[in-house]
């Protein structure tokens, strides 16, 4: 890490690698194309996680697949439309200087292993298996639903690759962080929870589900305290490094995140109102409070809510 | 915020007239004073209830407090909006997206259209009309059969020193030829202070290259497809733009360093797509 860098305070550990700062993108936005990973980078993020990423090529449900709720809070079943891994190695193959994890969605252990094969020769940080998206069949959190499926791929994807893997854990059927433990047991590097939660939005005019695929995932400000909570209680319990996600949307809820146990925290649906310079609001926001807090480094406050 | 949360709201609106102004290209009218306050480039996402959820650009209505949507029919949304019928329902949110940008200074403008294109120019000229600007409209098209609006066109440029070109392909009505051999022509007699393009991509790149190579301020709203229409799903992208975040609205500058413009679009996918 450089430590010349303007935001050396605001550096993070996260398994071996270093991030400048604790902001890092959510899976499932923006998350397709290098040229708005590069802009992003230049608006100060601390890392990228890419959309999940499948083996073939998925166009998702058609629209209606994302709505605003209101209040900052988003509900959506896009139905993890990706490029595929090879349109995908091709969009990253020029990659210098982004930090970059790539998200991986799939049924199988084969295909994971076949889509890590093709992605580890490239400049990218590491892996985050989805293993929650709620709304897709037979692929993320009814995988994540199935410990032992849950085991043998987060074997399969460890047994092919050096680089860290952080696995992305909901709230599904089975306790968060029992399944968090599974994952961890199984190889995993780091915990990211959590994925949206299943929901839906009927419109009373036309008496109509809104979203094509009826239900879909939660997300924004509505699910912070459960993210809050999941980060809490699975970073108390198991000795992993967690990265939190769920309805930030200000420094403020970054810092909330780090307090409750998240090493590092992912930053989404709030770029529905704000854009892209969201990420140097968040970073100049951080910095005033560990100037305020007199800290060091912002690593000082994480997880530092288990003491009380 | 306020601002924000209201525009996202979902307005369920009724369908109160339909014009044919092709055999493919219909215009739906409805009541929405978001929508009719809409600033030029501006779009909706139109949602067709079971069916699709589209982005569109926002047709002026002559009515106080309604706006209109004109669809030409090619995918399984646009054909679906296409066949609505008076007094269906449909569902709206926006609009979204940044503007065309008319400067204080400008007193002579270029608008240069082609097809369903023209939607957010005519919003445009009739900004520029208030402001008793003088505006020469350039609506082109393939054939005869597909010119339309020539008449609201018209009426937007009925004061002094403006006017409406034609141009058709085939030369079957109008003058013969594409709208950038019109532009080249009339660039080349007389000056204007902004050229505004939307239309086929391809065809708003030779305006745009145009525009700057003869040093003439040029402003393109361009199309791309959208999931939601708010900077989350990047499908939109072209290079590290957003067309809903940062466009609808480009200018010549941003597009002349923008690689895709003109060259390829995303598909639903998100791999990269060329044009023809």
């Amino acid at each position: 890490m450089d430590t010349n860098d303007k935001n050396y305070n605001l550096s993070v550990k996260l398994d071996k690698i270093h991030l400048r700062n604790p902001t890092m993108l959510a899976s499932g936005i923006l998350g397709i194309s290098q040229s708005i990973f590069e802009r992003l980078y230049l608006e100060n993020i601390g890392a990228i996680v890419t959309k999940s990423i499948s083996v073939k090529p998925m166009k998702g449900y058609p629209n209606p697949t994302v709505i605003p709720l209101g209040g900052g809070s988003y509900l959506n079943a896009v139905g993890l439309s990706n490029p595929g891994v090879d349109a995908f190695s091709r969009e990253l193959s020029n990659n210098k200087i982004v930090p970059i994890f790539i998200s991986l969605v799939g049924s199988s252990e084969k295909e994971f292993s076949k889509m890590v094969k093709a992605f580890d020769a490239l400049n990218i940080l590491g892996y985050e298996i989805n293993l929650s998206c709620p709304h897709v069949s037979k692929m993320g959190m009814e995988v994540g639903d199935d410990p032992e499926a849950v085991n043998k791929i987060v074997k399969t994807v460890r047994m092919n690759t050096n680089k860290p893997i952080s696995v992305k854990v909901g709230v599904g059927s089975i306790d968060v962080v029992e399944l968090a433990r599974v994952a961890v047991d199984a190889g995993a590097d780091i915990i990211t929870a959590i994925n949206t939660l299943r929901a839906m939005s009927i419109d009373i005019e036309t008496m109509m589900p809104i979203l094509s695929n009826r239900i879909g995932g939660l997300s924004g400000n509505a699910i912070k305290p459960i993210g809050i909570r999941c980060v809490y209680e699975i970073s108390k319990k198991l000795e992993v490094p967690v990265i939190g996600c769920g309805g930030v949307s200000s420094w403020k809820d970054v810092v909330e995140y780090m307090i409750a146990g998240a090493s590092a925290v992912q930053i989404g649906s709030v770029l529905g109102s704000s854009g892209p310079r969201i990420f140097n609001e968040i970073t100049t926001g951080l910095k005033k409070y560990v100037e305020k807090k007199q800290l060091k480094n912002i690593g000082e406050i994480i997880g530092i809510s288990h003491k009380y | 915020m306020e601002f924000h949360t209201s525009i996202n709201n979902r307005r369920i609106v009724r369908i109160e007239e339909t014009v044919s102004e092709t055999p493919t290209v219909k215009t739906l009218v409805f009541k929405d004073d978001l929508s009719y306050t809409a600033k030029p480039g501006q779009f909706l996402m139109i949602w067709i209830p079971r069916i699709e959820e589209i982005p569109m650009s926002v047709m002026i209505n002559s009515k106080e407090g309604y706006a209109a949507v004109t669809i030409r029919k090619s995918g399984i949304g646009s054909t679906a909006l296409f066949e609505r019928k008076k007094g269906d329902l449909i569902g709206l949110r926006g609009p979204y997206g940044n503007e065309f940008i008319i400067r204080e200074n400008y007193k002579k403008i270029l608008i240069i259209g082609g097809g369903t294109g023209l939607v957010p120019l005519l919003r445009l000229a009739s900004y520029a009309s208030k402001k008793k600007l003088k505006i020469t409209i350039v609506l082109g098209a393939k054939t005869k059969k597909e010119v339309f609006f020539e008449k609201m066109a018209k009426k937007l440029t009925e004061h002094v020193d403006s006017s409406v070109i034609i141009c058709t392909d085939d030369g079957s009505y109008g003058l013969k030829g594409t709208t950038v051999n019109v532009m080249s022509n009339l660039v080349r007699n007389n000056t204007f202070d902004c050229v505004y393009t939307c239309g086929p991509e391809l065809m708003m790149r030779g305006i745009v290259e145009i525009a700057n190579k003869n040093s003439i301020p040029v402003q393109a709203s361009l199309e791309r497809y959208m999931k939601c229409g708010i900077g989350i799903c990047g499908s939109c992208c072209l290079d590290n733009m957003l067309v809903c975040q940062d466009g609808t609205v480009f200018n010549g500058k941003q597009l002349s360093k923008i690689l895709d413009f003109g060259i390829s679009y995303r598909d639903k996918d998100g791999q990269k797509i060329r044009y023809n």
